[in-house]
């Protein structure tokens, strides 16, 4: 049952999407962010999603797994438009009661709505296309200047690597523990949230107690193998930047930057 | 190779508790290419000398030399466990990355090596123990026994002169057990790797060129298989078995051979007997 969880829904492929270094894919998610946030007028909402639309096809990611993401939000999107909607003052187009709906209301309902989706969507659109480890590995990557600050960066994603390696491992043993406990007759199926919660413990206290064994045996090896932390460490796979990187950075940059010379300087 | 000296060890304990020593000098020298299996029933002090031989634990008396270097000399720690790997009982709790060749490149990448070298290293060693297949595979998906040999490979890939295995097979199936050994035995026959094997299956323990038997803190005996085995009385009286075909012939009560201790040699033994038999 817990098997059919897929952990960081990464999908692998090989279209130019998946092949991009999770670097690129990492900053551009940031700088569209951006851009989304300033983005004003209908064009430039229109080449935002334009541009999201083309990297889902691109990337050949089933559009229904996308929208089966949103789904999970939609009551976000819904909140965050309609809050928008009454707030904002302006010319009001009717009132009912306290609640007047003004134009602008209506428009930055619409608005928020969108960029609430299109940041949704471009996030999964990098989990779906990219493995957990090259995005650890990105992230490593691209903090290691903070090393400087003493930052922890490597310690963090090997912790991240370590976390997302025993996820499967522990899942598996959750349900073996489960298994056991329902044949000596535990239910975890009936009853309220408080009583559901409550057939849990026996269940988590022996997954708290091998974890901890776990993790212990684990320096063990590490240490075996000759483990010392982030200095002097090299990598098996270097992140490299190729030709498609260059094209993929420049292609944001233009998207992104078009987005905000529309909205900013024209106005649309 | 190993060279233990009059090896003592206590664990560290609390204030008020009395230390109680665990070993209680240990002497025992391992030749290049030489494959020792270790024996000793449960709370014998296997595992805790097999964490002495590279610096895991240090002993609070005598000395353990790899390779000439002492395990105590902190400067070269990382000498004597680049020479000296190891490989442990769960395969789950020594896997670190979440991609194969990823897990085998990890002692490498910790050594600093530059990732041609890493490569070339990872691949011998995934060769070695059949699992080229698999590199790019997630560990979680793989069975016990493939887990365990992605864990042999991470240690051979540093290029150790000697494996240190604590009951690696301990939680397999029998399918697991045989991929295992077999791949231990490879790399000793074929690979002249130096082999301590840490078992409980006595079966597994024949495959050595030398049984070492633990009881209580030392060693009690010290020799090839067949002499070891046959010593039936001996075994039972340290709390140990010996292998089915040894047992069977000794059953038997017959004056049978019992150093022929493979399944071949035993077969015929018997048959030798029964032949005689008939001949009365
Ligand atoms: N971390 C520890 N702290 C204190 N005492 C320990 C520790 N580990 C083991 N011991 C004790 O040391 C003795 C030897 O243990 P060890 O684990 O080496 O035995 P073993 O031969 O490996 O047994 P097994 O066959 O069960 O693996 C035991 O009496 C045990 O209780
Ligand atoms: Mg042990």
């Amino acid at each position: 049952m817990l098997k059919d969880i897929t952990l960081g829904q990464y999908f692998p492929g090989k279209s130019a999407v998946h092949r991009l270094d999770p670097r690129v894919k990492l900053l551009a998610l940031i700088v569209y962010i951006v851009a989304l946030f300033m983005a004003g007028g209908a064009v430039s909402y229109a080449i935002a999603t334009a541009f999201v639309v083309a990297a889902i096809a691109i990337s050949g990611i089933k559009p229904k797994l996308i929208l089966k993401s949103l789904k999970a939000i939609i009551f976000i999107v819904l909140f965050t438009a309609v809050l928008n909607m009454l707030y904002t003052p302006g010319d009001v187009l009717f009132s009912v009661w306290i609640i007047r709906i003004t134009k602008q209301g209506i428009y930055n309902g619409f608005g928020m709505g969108l960029r609430v989706i299109l940041l949704v969507t471009a996030s999964a659109l990098l989990t779906y296309t990219t493995s957990p480890m090259a995005l650890t590995d990105g992230l490593e990557s691209l903090l290691s200047p903070l090393k400087k600050l003493r930052i922890p960066v490597h310690e963090f994603a090997m912790m991240m690597t370590i976390a997302l390696r025993f996820i499967p491992t522990l899942i598996e043993e959750t349900d073996k523990i489960m298994s056991a406990q329902k044949a000596r007759g535990a239910d975890f199926e009936s009853g309220n949230i408080i009583k559901r919660a409550k057939a849990l413990i026996p269940v988590l206290i022996p997954l708290f107690v091998s974890s901890f064994r776990r993790a212990d045996e684990l320096a063990t090896a590490m240490e075996c193998r000759l483990y010392h932390g982030g200095s002097n460490r090299t990598r098996l796979n270097v992140l490299r930047y190729g030709r498609l990187d260059g094209i993929g950075a420049l292609v944001i940059a233009m998207v992104c930057a078009a987005v905000i010379v529309v909205s900013k300087v024209f106005g649309l | 190779m190993i060279k233990a000296e009059k090896v003592i060890f206590e664990y560290p304990v609390q204030e008020n508790e009395e230390a109680r020593e665990v070993l209680h000098g240990i002497d025992l020298h391992v030749k290049k290419g030489e494959f020792v299996a270790l024996l000793g029933h449960n709370g014998s002090g296997k595992s805790t000398f097999a964490k002495l031989l590279n610096g895991i634990l240090v002993p609070t008396g005598g000395k353990v030399l790899i390779d000439g270097i002492p395990t105590d000399d902190e400067d070269r720690l990382f000498d004597v466990r680049k020479r000296a790997g190891m490989v442990f009982q769960n395969p789950d709790n020594q896997i670190v990355a979440t991609v194969v060749e990823e897990d085998v490149a990890f002692a490498c990448e910790n050594m600093g090596l530059p990732s041609q070298e890493i490569r070339r290293r990872v691949d011998n060693a995934l060769e070695a123990v059949g699992m080229s297949e698999f590199k790019l595979h997630a560990p979680h998906m793989l069975s016990g026994g493939q887990k365990q040999r992605v864990a042999i490979a991470g240690v051979l890939a540093m290029e150790p002169d000697v494996i240190i295995l604590d009951e690696p097979t301990a939680m397999l199936d029998p399918k697991g057990r045989q991929e295992v050994m077999n791949a231990i035995t490879t790399l000793n026959r074929e690979k002249g790797m130096t082999i301590v094997l840490i078992t409980h299956h006595m079966d597994e323990a024949c495959r050595a060129d030398r049984v070492v038997v633990m009881h209580g803190g030392s060693i009690v005996t010290d020799d090839v298989p067949a002499r070891v085995f046959s010593q039936v009385e001996k075994m039972h009286r340290l709390s140990l078995g010996v292998p089915q075909t040894v047992e069977l012939m000794y059953e038997l009560n017959e004056g049978l051979d019992l150093t022929r201790l493979s399944v071949e040699d035993c077969a015929a033994e018997i048959e030798k007997y029964l032949a005689k038999g008939e001949d009365k």
